[in-house]
């Protein structure tokens, strides 16, 4: 029992200490200004996203061509309505559904691919040369050309538009990943690990890899508003998204046919997707000042 | 406690057993250069060095920064491929052995790093830091590696409270202690201490050689003291061993070393020893040039360019190790003739 006690109050100090670090980086990047109204927006797209059924009135697929062509503020459908007599409301915000899943999609996959690969390029030299060669190679094709070429093999559909993002997404992450791994691989603590006996892939992934997440982080933020926007404009392309489906690139593309007679079809989605992109921008930028890579050296 | 009474009772009764014997060791790193990264040269760390460790002794390894004492150290613990030569470990050849092989050993034989805050993970409680060696080499349950590390933790002066701290926490002495805590978790026989107590205060380092001695006797570890402060290998080892440019110069115990050192080389590391008498009536060898370049090292004896009383001989032809009394090595033409 007498053991008890001081166990008890381990327990709390863990529970506190463990924000500490996560804490210091929160404070900064909410003294960063810009961050904190990209915070509030992606926090606003993440509700969205979540409450869309109970934020929206119409289904935002079911034609109604009695009201087509709505201009904004009308009577009900406070953005008005498509030429096929669709809410733009719900469908912008069934969209930033659409948009968030298939973003988180591409850069998770893109994150995993990109990370074995800077992991095992970066402590491996063998490896190295052969693995930054594949990565050059992706590298050499145009983002958009690579991505239509991926969905021209795999066929138009939102789970491939999010394959073909997140291969896009692989060679830059295993750069930075691999960057990082070549300067921590050579520190003392590695070494020691080493000593002590510890298999390569336990010093990968619980010594190198928890001291990469940094940058890991930051690359993760910023490609998010790189997987929205990609998203959007295969979709728009045709090459994504399938109407019905309400997609914002899938909506503009349908809304230029209308740009002179109802322009908001074409720039309500534009500025969904605009302020998205910027929102995921700003924060990863404000992310990337706050997580000092030598927060822990002070 | 039973066990250690035991070694150490059997430690009186017999005569020293070798622990770990080196047999021309070389470590030459390549120097690669052009578009296709050829190998232009070697960069000549270790050359060369035959020794036996004792068990249950401290070896002090010393000499100029650049002499491969610290490659010595990586190259036993096997952190880096030897060029040539041999490394037996309780009679058993260990270089070459595959990962799996070596764990046995790797539980024998440990190693505290310089410095203690590098050589800790910075995003790693050391309470978990410490669970993971326990974690790697045995089938603890969660509950009795935290005991067991409670237990480690307290053996090394620290506390219970400690366990969930991060390294940048403590101060330099704690970390070192850390180190230590986590080389000693396996019980090895054998921890090489590599600059051990030369990132911290001269006070702390006090303490930290207290704690490395009180383990020594309680564990009978041998320890391989890779240091540059001939102060402190006076007071913590048992033999010294002089290296100079990755040769081994001068292997003596502590007391013959300091009071009748053979080589100019050692003389004059002796003679740069601060002392703290005023108006001390004592000659300071001065030796002239720079470290060479061990890629290129110097023909003959390494030590000529910079020797006092180097002569033809010297430059001509490498002097062998050789026991001119008992114990006592050195590789000097001119052992233990007095420097003018």
């Amino acid at each position: 029992m007498a053991e008890a006690v001081p166990a008890l109050g381990a327990k709390i100090k863990r529970a506190k200490k463990k924000e500490s670090s996560f804490l210091v980086t929160t404070k900064r990047l909410l003294k960063n200004k810009l961050a904190v109204v990209g915070l509030v927006i992606i926090a606003i797209q993440i509700a969205l996203a979540i409450f869309a059924p109970l934020l929206t009135f119409h289904d935002p697929v079911k034609q109604n061509l009695k009201i087509s062509e709505l201009p904004m503020f009308s009577d009900g459908h406070w953005l008005g309505t498509d030429n096929y007599g669709r809410d733009v409301w719900s469908r912008v915000v069934f969209g930033a559904r659409i948009s968030l899943i298939v973003g988180i999609i591409a850069v998770s996959l893109g994150l995993f691919g990109g990370i074995i690969l800077g992991l095992l390029g970066g402590y491996y030299q063998k490896l190295d040369g052969v693995i930054m060669r594949i990565v050059d190679l992706l590298f050499s094709f145009p983002g958009i050309l690579l991505a239509m070429l991926i969905i021209a093999i795999l066929g138009t559909s939102l789970v491939n538009v999010a394959i073909a993002i997140s291969i896009w997404s692989i060679p830059s992450c295993a750069r930075i990943v691999r960057g990082s791994v070549l300067s921590i691989k050579e520190k003392e603590y590695i070494m020691a690990m080493k000593s002590l006996g510890a298999s390569d892939l336990r010093i990968m992934v619980k010594h190198i890899l928890p001291n990469a997440t940094a940058p890991i982080i930051v690359f993760a933020t910023m490609r998010m508003a790189t997987a929205i926007l990609s998203t959007a404009s295969l979709s728009y392309l045709g090459l994504g998204a399938q109407p019905p489906t309400p997609e914002w690139g899938a909506m503009i593309s349908q809304g230029q046919a209308f740009m002179w007679t109802s322009p908001h079809l074409t720039i309500i989605p534009g500025i969904a997707i605009m302020l998205t992109v910027f929102a995921f921008n700003v924060v990863g930028d404000g992310l990337r000042d706050a997580i000092d890579p030598n927060m822990d050296i002070q | 406690m039973a066990v250690v009474a035991e070694k150490q009772t059997s430690k009186e009764l017999t005569e020293p057993k070798v622990l770990l014997e080196l047999k021309g060791v070389k470590k030459y790193f390549p120097i690669k250069g052009g578009i296709l990264q050829r190998k232009q040269g070697d960069v000549k760390a270790v050359e060369n060095v035959s020794l036996q460790l004792f068990e249950g002794e401290s070896l002090g390894v010393v000499g100029e920064s650049g002499c491969g004492k610290s490659t010595l150290g990586r190259a036993i613990l096997g952190l880096e491929e030897l060029t040539e030569g041999k490394v037996y470990f309780q009679d058993a050849e260990i270089q070459d052995l595959k990962r799996k092989e070596k764990l046995k050993f790797v539980k024998q034989m440990q190693m505290i790093f310089q410095d203690p805050f590098a050589s800790l993970n910075p995003r790693q409680r050391i309470g978990h830091a410490l669970e993971e060696v326990f974690t790697m080499h045995t089938d603890l349950s969660a509950k009795e590696k935290r005991s067991a590390v409670l237990d480690l933790l307290e053996e090394v002066g620290l506390k219970e409270e400690h366990f969930d701290k991060y390294p940048h926490e403590f101060s330099g002495g704690q970390r070192q202690r850390i180190g230590i805590a986590r080389a000693i978790a396996l019980h090895p026989s054998f921890v090489i201490c590599d600059e051990a107590v030369s990132a911290l205060d001269v006070s702390v380092q006090a303490q930290v050689l207290k704690l490395l001695k009180t383990l020594q006797q309680k564990y009978n570890l041998s320890y391989l003291f890779i240091s540059h402060d001939l102060g402190v290998v006076r007071y913590f080892c048992d033999r010294v061993l002089v290296m100079y440019l990755g040769n081994t110069v001068e292997l003596a115990t502590v007391k013959d070393l300091f009071e009748n050192p053979m080589h100019p080389y050692t003389q004059a590391l002796l003679s740069a020893i601060p002392r703290p008498t005023v108006n001390a009536n004592r000659k300071r060898i001065r030796l002239q040039g720079d470290l060479p370049n061990p890629a290129n090292p110097p023909s003959g004896c390494p030590f000529h360019t910079r020797c006092p009383i180097a002569t033809d001989i010297c430059r001509a032809e490498k002097p062998a190790w050789v026991e001119y009394s008992p114990k006592h090595y050195a590789a000097c033409h001119f052992a233990g003739q007095p420097l003018t």
